[in-house]
Formats: C-alpha cells, sequence, structure tokens
C-alpha cells in the first residue's frame, strides 16, 4: 500500500516534496503524506517562471482550510514551468499528488543534490518514524 | 461536588501551586456592591460629567454626535448576539455571521471595494493594518500619510511603523488640503500613501488626484473616509484607491467617552488573501441550505501562526453590527439626506460665524460636516469662556498642528438646528 | 433565510431625518457620488423582524451553556449595560476638558488601581483594545525597555511554548521579534531544561500563560523566573486565563513584569458575537515610562491625562480606549470587591468536578488537577469508533449546548478543551456531563448520530472548502451566484481552532 503511494522513481524531501529528476531538470511536488495533512486545497501561491529555487528553501505556498504550508524545495534550480491546472483547481494535488498535482518543472543548477534526499524506502520509514 | 473530585477541601485544588507564588492576603479591594448600591456609585460617577446632553456641543475632531436610532440600540440589547462568542461554530452562529456578511456587504457598497474584513479595533488600528497589508504587497518600507490626516491616525501608525519595519513619511498640508504632486514625489518608493477625505479640517481634497499621483509612483493609495460622508462624496474604490479604511463611530455607535467603535477596512479584491481580521464567506451544507462561515482562516492567528496577516482576535463585531442596522435605517436616500443635511447646516454656520467678523482660514475649501475658524485669541481661552455660557465650540487644534492655536474645529451634524448655530454665533461674537 | 439585501424594496426607508429647510452645497463633480451605495431599503417593521430573527439562529450565554475554553464564557450581568448606557458615560466626548470628564476619569483611575492589585503590578494602562493588542504593545514596551538600555539590537527572540495560543506567535512577529518555540513536558508544564538550553544574552522575553492553554499551573515557575532574570530577560504573562487565579496568585508576584488582561474574558464584558474587547496591560515600575500615552493618573483630589511620557512607546489606538468596556468591567468587579477570589475558587472547583465526571470517558492527556479550565482527548473514540472531536462537537449541539474548543492546544489530539467558568451551578454540570457521556456511548453502538450531527439546527455542518474556495464575502445582488448547486467539498471536513 505505501509502495504505491510513494513511487520508486522518486526522491525525496524531509519537508514531504518529492522530485522526478529527468537528466538536468526535474519536475517537483508534494507527497500523499502531505496532501493528506493538509486537507483539500482551496488555494495555490505559485512563484513567478524564472525564479530561483534553492534546496531546503520555500517557493511556493498551498493552503487549506485548517493550514497554509510551504512547499519547499527538493533540488536548487530554475523555475521554468508552473502547472497551471491546480492554480484554478488546486485539489488536483490531492487527487493525484505524483502525476497531474505536479507543482513546478525547474533547470536543475546542481544535480549531485539529489543524492542527498530520500528513496522512496527510505522516505517510508523516515515516515514510519514520524509515528 | 469536593468528593466527586476526590478531595478534602478547596484548598486542595491549589496543590500545584508552589507556596511562593501564593497570595495570602485578602485583595485590597472596596467591599462587594450589591446592583443597587453600584448603581447609585456609577451614577454618581457620570453625574460628574459634562456629556453632550448637558449642553450644547459643537466638538468633533474624529468623534461626532450623530443620531444613532432606538433600533440600534434594541438589536444590540439581544442576549443571543450581546452574549456570543465568535462563531467558531457556525451551525450555532448563523445570526453573527450571516449579520457580518451583510456588514461586510454594506462596507463594500459605501466604498466601493470587493473585500471588507469583519472589522478592526477603530478608525487608527485600521490605518497600521493598511500599512501592513501595503508592505507585504509591495515589498516596500516606507509609507507616506497625509499631515491633514487625524493627528492619533497619525501617531498610531508611527506607533507600530518600527515593529513593522517601516519608515513613516508625512505630506504637510497647503492652506487646509494636500497638494498631490508633493504626494507623488513623497510617494517614490512607498508601499502606501494614506490621505483622509473630508481631512481633519473638515475639508475635501483632491481625492482621485491624490489616489492617482500615489499610483504613479505605484504606491498603494489608501483612503481614511466618514462613512456619513459616503452617500454624497464618491467611494474610493470608483477613485483608484486600493484600499479604504476608516472610523464607523459616526454610523451608530455612541461617542461613549472614545469607545468601543469600530475601524472598518475594505480593499480590491485582489488583496482578499492579504486581508486581517476576521472574514465571513457564504457556502451551503449537505442539503443545499446556505449558510455562513468564517473563512480564509488560515490567513489569522491560529493557523499560521508566525506568518499571520495580523495578530487580531476579539474585534468590534458587536459595534460593527449596530453600523449595518444603522446604514439599513437609514438606506441610501437616507445616507445622502445626512450627509446633505451635516454639509448644508455646516454652511450655515460657517456664513453666521463669518457674519459676527471671525475668519475662516481655508476660506476657498470645500467642507463637509466641520470647518475651522479663526478665533482671534487661544482658541483654549475661547473655549473655556464658551463653557461657561453652556455651548461647547469646538476643538482646538493647537495641540496637533503648531502655529494654530488661534483655531477651533467647529462640527455641525444633523443633531445641531439653525437656533442652535445662531447661539454658538451669538457666544463666540463676544 | 434571506439576506437583508434581498429584502429591499424601492423607495422604502425606516429612518427619517429632520429637514433644516437649508440648500445642500454643491459638492464638486469629480468628488461627487455618481451611483448610490445599494444600502437595505426596508421599513422599521420588517428591519426589526430581521434582526430578531438572526438573533434566534444564535447561540449565546443568555442562550445556553457555553464552556469554552480559554473564552471564560461568563455570565454578562444585565445591570453593567444599563450602567455604560447612562447619558454621563455614553454620551461623553473624550476631547472634553479633563474638568469636565472627571467622573469618567477617576472611573479609569480606579480600574487601573484594581488592575494592578489583581495582577501585583505597579501600573496600568487601559488603552489596548484587546488582548492581542495588548500583547503587542506589551511586545513594543520590551522594544523600549531594551533600546533604552542599548541592548534592543542584540535581543531579538521571544520564547514562547508550543501549547500557546495563536495570537502570541503572531504578535511576535508583527513587533519585529523572532519566535523559539519551548517544549512541554509530561506533567503538562514547561521543559525546563529545553528552557534554559535557549536562554541566552540574544532573548528578549518570554510569553506565557499561567495556568496554561492545557489548564494547568506551570510548577516550575519560580524556576522559570530565575532563569530569566538571570539573562536579563522580561516575562510576559498571557492573562487569558486569569480566571483562575484572581486573589489566589498573582502574575506581579510569580516573576511577571508585563502582563494583558482580557477584560472580556475574566471581567464579563460581553463577547458580542467577536467584539469588542479590552486588553489593558499591567506593568512593573522599571517599564512604566513606556507606557502608551497619555497616562490617567491622580492629581490630588482631582484626575488628569498626563502626556508629558517622553519614553512612550506611543499611542496603539485613538483616544484612552474602550471606555464603555472600562464600565461594564468595573462594575462587574466592584460587585465583587475582594470576592473575586471566590470568583476563581468557584471557576476551578467548576473545571476539577466536571473533569472528575468525564475522565472514565475520554482520555485524560496529563493526569492532574486542573485549574479552570481542562483539556481531554477523543483520540479514544476516534481510534475504536472513527469519531472525531468534531463529531463530539456537533453532537453536543443536538443536546442544547454549546461545544467547547475543539482542536486546541496543538499538542493534544483530538483536544476537546472545556471551561465551565464560576458562573454554572452543578445542575448544569451534571447535565453537561450527562450529555458527553451519552455521546461517549454513542459513538460505539450509533457513530451515525454524532457523524451526521448536528440535526437540531438551522443549517448543517457547513461546506468549509467550499467557502474558502468560492471565497465569496459579499452579496452581489443580480450577479449572486447560487451555490447550492455547485459540489461539495471531497468529503473531509476541517478541523477548527480556538
Amino acid at each position: 500500500m505505501a509502495a504505491e503511494r510513494n513511487p520508486d522513481d522518486l526522491r525525496y524531501h524531509p519537508e514531504h516534496d518529492w522530485a522526478r529528476i529527468d537528466g538536468d531538470e526535474a519536475t517537483l511536488g508534494i507527497t500523499w503524506f502531505a496532501q493528506d495533512a493538509l486537507g483539500e486545497l482551496v488555494h495555490f501561491e505559485p512563484p513567478e517562471e524564472g525564479a530561483t529555487v534553492t534546496a531546503g528553501q520555500p517557493y511556493a505556498e498551498v493552503e487549506s482550510v485548517k493550514a497554509v504550508s510551504d512547499v519547499v524545495a527538493p533540488l536548487s534550480g530554475e523555475i521554468v514551468e508552473i502547472n497551471r491546472t491546480i492554480v484554478d483547481a488546486p485539489e488536483t494535488v490531492n487527487a493525484d499528488p505524483y502525476g497531474d498535482g505536479w507543482i513546478a518543472r525547474v533547470r536543475l543548477s546542481n544535480p549531485s543534490e539529489a543524492e542527498s534526499l530520500m528513496d522512496a524506502e527510505a522516505y517510508e520509514r523516515y515516515l514510519a518514524e514520524q509515528g | 461536588m469536593l468528593e466527586a473530585i476526590g478531595v478534602e477541601s478547596l484548598e486542595d485544588l491549589f496543590a500545584d501551586l508552589p507556596e511562593g507564588v501564593r497570595f495570602h492576603r485578602p485583595l485590597d479591594l472596596a467591599p462587594a456592591l450589591t446592583e443597587q448600591e453600584l448603581t447609585a456609585y456609577f451614577e454618581q460617577l457620570a453625574s460628574q460629567n459634562e456629556h453632550n446632553g448637558s449642553h450644547l456641543s459643537f466638538l468633533g475632531g474624529g468623534l461626532y454626535d450623530h443620531y444613532v436610532p432606538a433600533v440600534v440600540d434594541a438589536v444590540l440589547q439581544r442576549g443571543e448576539l450581546l452574549t456570543a462568542y465568535t462563531p467558531y461554530q457556525p451551525e450555532l452562529s448563523q445570526g453573527v455571521l450571516q449579520s457580518i456578511f451583510e456588514y461586510q456587504t454594506a462596507i463594500c457598497e459605501l466604498t466601493g471595494m470587493g473585500v471588507s474584513n469583519a472589522s478592526g479595533y477603530d478608525g487608527t488600528t485600521v490605518a497600521a493594518d493598511a500599512c501592513y497589508i501595503a508592505k507585504h504587497a509591495t515589498g516596500r518600507s516606507k509609507v507616506v500619510i497625509t499631515e491633514a490626516t487625524n493627528p492619533q491616525v497619525r501617531q498610531v501608525v508611527k506607533t507600530y511603523a518600527p515593529g513593522f519595519g517601516l519608515e513613516v513619511v508625512e505630506v504637510p498640508h497647503r492652506d487646509g488640503a494636500t497638494d498631490p504632486d508633493e504626494l507623488r514625489a513623497a510617494a517614490e518608493d512607498a508601499a502606501c500613501a494614506i490621505f483622509q477625505q473630508p481631512n481633519f479640517f473638515g475639508v475635501l481634497e483632491p481625492a482621485p488626484d491624490l489616489a492617482a499621483a500615489a499610483a504613479d509612483a505605484e504606491a498603494l493609495p489608501v483612503a481614511h473616509v466618514d462613512p456619513i460622508s459616503l452617500g454624497v462624496l464618491e467611494a474610493p474604490g470608483n477613485y483608484g484607491c486600493a484600499l479604504a479604511i476608516g472610523e464607523g463611530q459616526s454610523a451608530g455607535n455612541h461617542i461613549s467617552y472614545g469607545g468601543p467603535h469600530y475601524g472598518f477596512l475594505a480593499a480590491r479584491s485582489e488583496f482578499i488573501r492579504r486581508m486581517p481580521g476576521r472574514i465571513v464567506g457564504e457556502t451551503t451544507d449537505a442539503a443545499g441550505n446556505r449558510g455562513y462561515v468564517l473563512t480564509l482562516q488560515t490567513r489569522e492567528q491560529h493557523i499560521r501562526r508566525e506568518k499571520a496577516t495580523s495578530n487580531i482576535t476579539t474585534n468590534q463585531t458587536l459595534l460593527a453590527l449596530a453600523g449595518l442596522v444603522y446604514l439599513s435605517w437609514l438606506g441610501p436616500q437616507g445616507l445622502r439626506d445626512v450627509g446633505e443635511t451635516c454639509m448644508a447646516l455646516a454652511e450655515y454656520a460657517k456664513e453666521r460665524l463669518v457674519a459676527t467678523g471671525l475668519e475662516l482660514p481655508f476660506a476657498d475649501r470645500t467642507t463637509f460636516k466641520e470647518f475651522a475658524v479663526r478665533v482671534g485669541r487661544n482658541a483654549r481661552d475661547v473655549v473655556r469662556d464658551a463653557l461657561a455660557e453652556g455651548v461647547h465650540p469646538g476643538y482646538a487644534v493647537g495641540r496637533d498642528y503648531p502655529g494654530m492655536d488661534d483655531v477651533l474645529l467647529v462640527a455641525v451634524t444633523e443633531r445641531r438646528t439653525k437656533d442652535e448655530i445662531d447661539r454658538l454665533a451669538e457666544v463666540l461674537a463676544r | 433565510m434571506k439576506l437583508i439585501f434581498e429584502k429591499s424594496h424601492p423607495g422604502r426607508r425606516a429612518g427619517r431625518l429632520p429637514d433644516p429647510g437649508l440648500p445642500a452645497p454643491e459638492v464638486p463633480s469629480e468628488l461627487r457620488r455618481a451611483e448610490p451605495p445599494r444600502l437595505p431599503e426596508i421599513a422599521e417593521p420588517d428591519l426589526v423582524r430581521h434582526f430578531t430573527e438572526l438573533s434566534t439562529r444564535n447561540f449565546g450565554i443568555d442562550t445556553g451553556f457555553y464552556p469554552l475554553g480559554s473564552c471564560t464564557m461568563k455570565h454578562n450581568p444585565r445591570v453593567n449595560e444599563r450602567l455604560a448606557s447612562l447619558p454621563g458615560f455614553r454620551d461623553l466626548h473624550p476631547l472634553e476638558d479633563e474638568e469636565r470628564a472627571q467622573g469618567a476619569l477617576r472611573l479609569c483611575v480606579e480600574l487601573q488601581e484594581t488592575l494592578a492589585e489583581v495582577t501585583g503590578l505597579d501600573a496600568v494602562s487601559l488603552q489596548p483594545a484587546a488582548g492581542s493588542q495588548g500583547e503587542l504593545t506589551g511586545l513594543m514596551l520590551m522594544h523600549a525597555y531594551f533600546a533604552d538600555r542599548g541592548e534592543d539590537e542584540q535581543r531579538r527572540k521571544i520564547l514562547i511554548p508550543d501549547t500557546a495560543h495563536g495570537t502570541n506567535p503572531a504578535s511576535v512577529t508583527m513587533a519585529g521579534y523572532e519566535l523559539v518555540d519551548i517544549q512541554t513536558d509530561p506533567r503538562g508544564n514547561i521543559d525546563v531544561e529545553d528552557l534554559r538550553a535557549k536562554v541566552d544574552e540574544t532573548t528578549a522575553g518570554l510569553m506565557l500563560t499561567n495556568p496554561s492553554t492545557l489548564g494547568l499551573f506551570d510548577e516550575n515557575i519560580e524556576e522559570i523566573s530565575r532563569i530569566f532574570h538571570d539573562a536579563g530577560a522580561l516575562m510576559y504573562y498571557d492573562g487569558a486565563n486569569l480566571n483562575a487565579v484572581c486573589g489566589i496568585s498573582r502574575p506581579g508576584d510569580m516573576g511577571f513584569e508585563i502582563v494583558h488582561i482580557n477584560l472580556h474574558k475574566t471581567f464579563s464584558q460581553p463577547h458580542g458575537g467577536g467584539g469588542p474587547g479590552g486588553g489593558p496591560i499591567a506593568v512593573s515600575e522599571r517599564l512604566e515610562p513606556f507606557l502608551p500615552v497619555p497616562a490617567i493618573v491622580r492629581d490630588g483630589e482631582a484626575y488628569r491625562l498626563d502626556y508629558d511620557r517622553p519614553k512612550s512607546i506611543g499611542k496603539v489606538r485613538g483616544f484612552l480606549g474602550p471606555f464603555g468596556v472600562f464600565v461594564r468591567s468595573y462594575a462587574f468587579i466592584r460587585a465583587y470587591g475582594p470576592e473575586l477570589r471566590e470568583m476563581s475558587e468557584v471557576a476551578v472547583l467548576n473545571a476539577n468536578y466536571l473533569l472528575a465526571l468525564l475522565r472514565e470517558d475520554y482520555d485524560l492527556p496529563f493526569d492532574r488537577l486542573c485549574m479552570h479550565e481542562f483539556v481531554l482527548s477523543a483520540r479514544r473514540l476516534k481510534r475504536e469508533h472513527g469519531v472525531s472531536a468534531l463529531d463530539v462537537a456537533k453532537r453536543l449541539m443536538d443536546y442544547g449546548f454549546h461545544p467547547p474548543t475543539i482542536y486546541f492546544p496543538l499538542n493534544v489530539p483530538e483536544a476537546l478543551m472545556i471551561e465551565p467558568t464560576e458562573t454554572e451551578a452543578k445542575e448544569t454540570l451534571d447535565a453537561f456531563a450527562d450529555a458527553m457521556r451519552a455521546i461517549a456511548r454513542e459513538a460505539a453502538e450509533e457513530p451515525d448520530l454524532l457523524k451526521q450531527a448536528p440535526q437540531g439546527t438551522v443549517v448543517g455542518r457547513l461546506d468549509e472548502v467550499k467557502a474558502a474556495k468560492r471565497a465569496l464575502v459579499r452579496y452581489h445582488f443580480e450577479e449572486h451566484p447560487d451555490l447550492s448547486g455547485e459540489p461539495a467539498a471531497a468529503g473531509v471536513e476541517a478541523p477548527k481552532g480556538a
């Protein structure tokens, strides 16, 4: 069950953000755990295309009825595209956090940062430890 | 009850309190009073105050003697509204929630804006709120405010500014009003520019030009407005303002020695997620019934914690409700009437005072319900002498505006009559 | 129920003003209102019926038991309304000279002196309009105090427990300070070792409520006070829970230098559906010079305003503060006198009694006697029967009670924070406990009763996701959308804070 939730081909950041790396670019989003904790999203505050993101720093915000949360960049780079679908329909992130609910695509500035991210198994262990 | 709890005495309930912090003597307070004694004592205190009913008063300066209809007081005494808490359980609070939604609508209509919050503390703190919004919306660290804006509003903004990391710059008044070119120059790199309409001297500012000047500098134009004037004067949202704020007291609240009243804060729709305070939104239940809830609460202190748009929790709901009842009692025609009546009576007062030989320092300016008059000697002495004859002629502005020690601000509301104004002229002529 | 705007008919009006028979002066065309605002056009009988109907759709303390933790929903004596309406108070203008407002100024001074006595501090400002504004004022005082000593640059941090009310962190940010969280230990006290590690010369102060939002008195308060004072920092007391300790323990004696008091909690200013309130602050002598201006002082037999305060932080609100709130609160206090102590004792007794009745059916996160409020957890019900604190709260409405505070404090899962206050008679507490126990049984046997609650209110559970997404915050007249046709939320009902 957990394996389905956390795809193997992604890398994970402890703040519950994921990255799908594709050459020198990556697609970023938030994990199933994050969207479940927040509840149905009602608003997405996007960054500008062309903005720089830094690994470990917030680059956008998502908002549900009960909380607003920073979206943290797992990797550093420059934003090349924002997922416009989720601006109008933020609930897409809840429905499909790893697919249609992707948040941004970045051109990586330091691809080696991926090594310090967790794989799916490590992330699941991390979630289990959180309790 | 003690038995059910499992202790021997009341004292046992306080066992956790360390000895060093216990208070061992009785509180040094006057003995308890029965309701009757309480009433006698408070009536005695109240009788030592010269209130608006005990003499003829033309005192304004930010709070005004407008007529508060009996229905306002009656609605505010409904226990279900008076003694309710903030409506966090909406199913039990549709009364308060719907009334706030109606209030928000009324404020948006008055100000020509897309969103209003459920009220702020008063007309001074909403100016600080506006600065906070502007700072976060523009990223700039300077705010501009006109000297012709109420002195207490300016003082409160300056008190809040250091904590917000803001510099405050004032634009001087020229002959009772503000020069748009001067405002434009000052507003360079400013987050917002605040002006008051009508201003503290009762003068009508060139508001659309001031708003345009601010916008030209990419500063948010903010108008601090009198709700009673908005049947006669154009709405700030209709002449380019980003935010509209003000003191609500004139619309439905008793003066009550300074409070409680309500501040209002309205903005263009794009600022909805930056609004401090509570906001009520419409929704439905599972059966499709329309209902109201507090919404966008993630902006508020209890969820965002350090990222909150403000720290406000308790606001001024009951007083805002009074405002809603009042505005509903008036309707659009009534609001226009009260504005026109105030202007007409104030104009009459100006004529009568000029006829006695007094001078108007801003004679060429159009005014609303208040105007400045030069009384020929220290205005505070004039006030004292007039009071001896049972008339308070107005606010001596010398304390707030250097060089204007001989100037009084005379406020004329719809409660004044021509006879009363004649009496004022008579008293001041001496 | 229709909105008042939907009851509008062109040409109707409730009020008429006298006509002075004077011509209205011209407003320059560029300043003149072009289109009138769309205020309701309604006659007085319909106006009165509208607001009366609204009031029947609302629950107040006058309606029934209202045990909202941290809100102190006590009875509001009606005489206080009458006193606040005396013309000598209600129609008094704050710009009248001091000699003409001696009764009002005397009331303010006496209230200040009373609050100083109750808090064990030296000077009071009545100016802040609410508790959260009192907090912000207190933080500004800290800045001013340290700036005066040349330490403001160095001291940037405020420490707050993780159980703190949400206004505390927001106030810290607005005051330009940084926030540092302190943990709570298993007994519900501040973790003193965590605190010791985090206090240093960059600390400005502590913000603490004592008893805490858990309703527990911090047993280590003296040690905490020592740690802060040794570091040269200040201690700020959030007075939200003062109802527990009036005449029993004073924040000044606990070591706090700045205290804000919520007049709309402890001292019975009616909550009014969200306000007004009053948040006066009391301070120790060394902070007195920085208080907002003007100060209200005794001058022999008379009372006056002192504007000569060069070190004051300035002004946080217009005039002297919400005077009408002072009248009601001071009247409440004068009706008790030194018996404020009994008030707190009964508040604590009532809370412990209710706790004893409920501890079997709900989980008690901290097994201690409580003060004036206590926190239960519905986590057992969630785990075993799939019902949440929210469901319990909604079902309580069907029993005729206002629910307690839910999901606060944040460190207790499925939290229910209950504060009965001294107002309630034993039979009311018994009835509430019966309802809570019945609901716990229903959770096991018929959970749908909770999940579909409330059934007896004018609306059922409202879709808060839809509200946040649509952000429909005003009536749009002809263009007003009909939300009943739109789809409901994905099913998850969001929980609420205090």
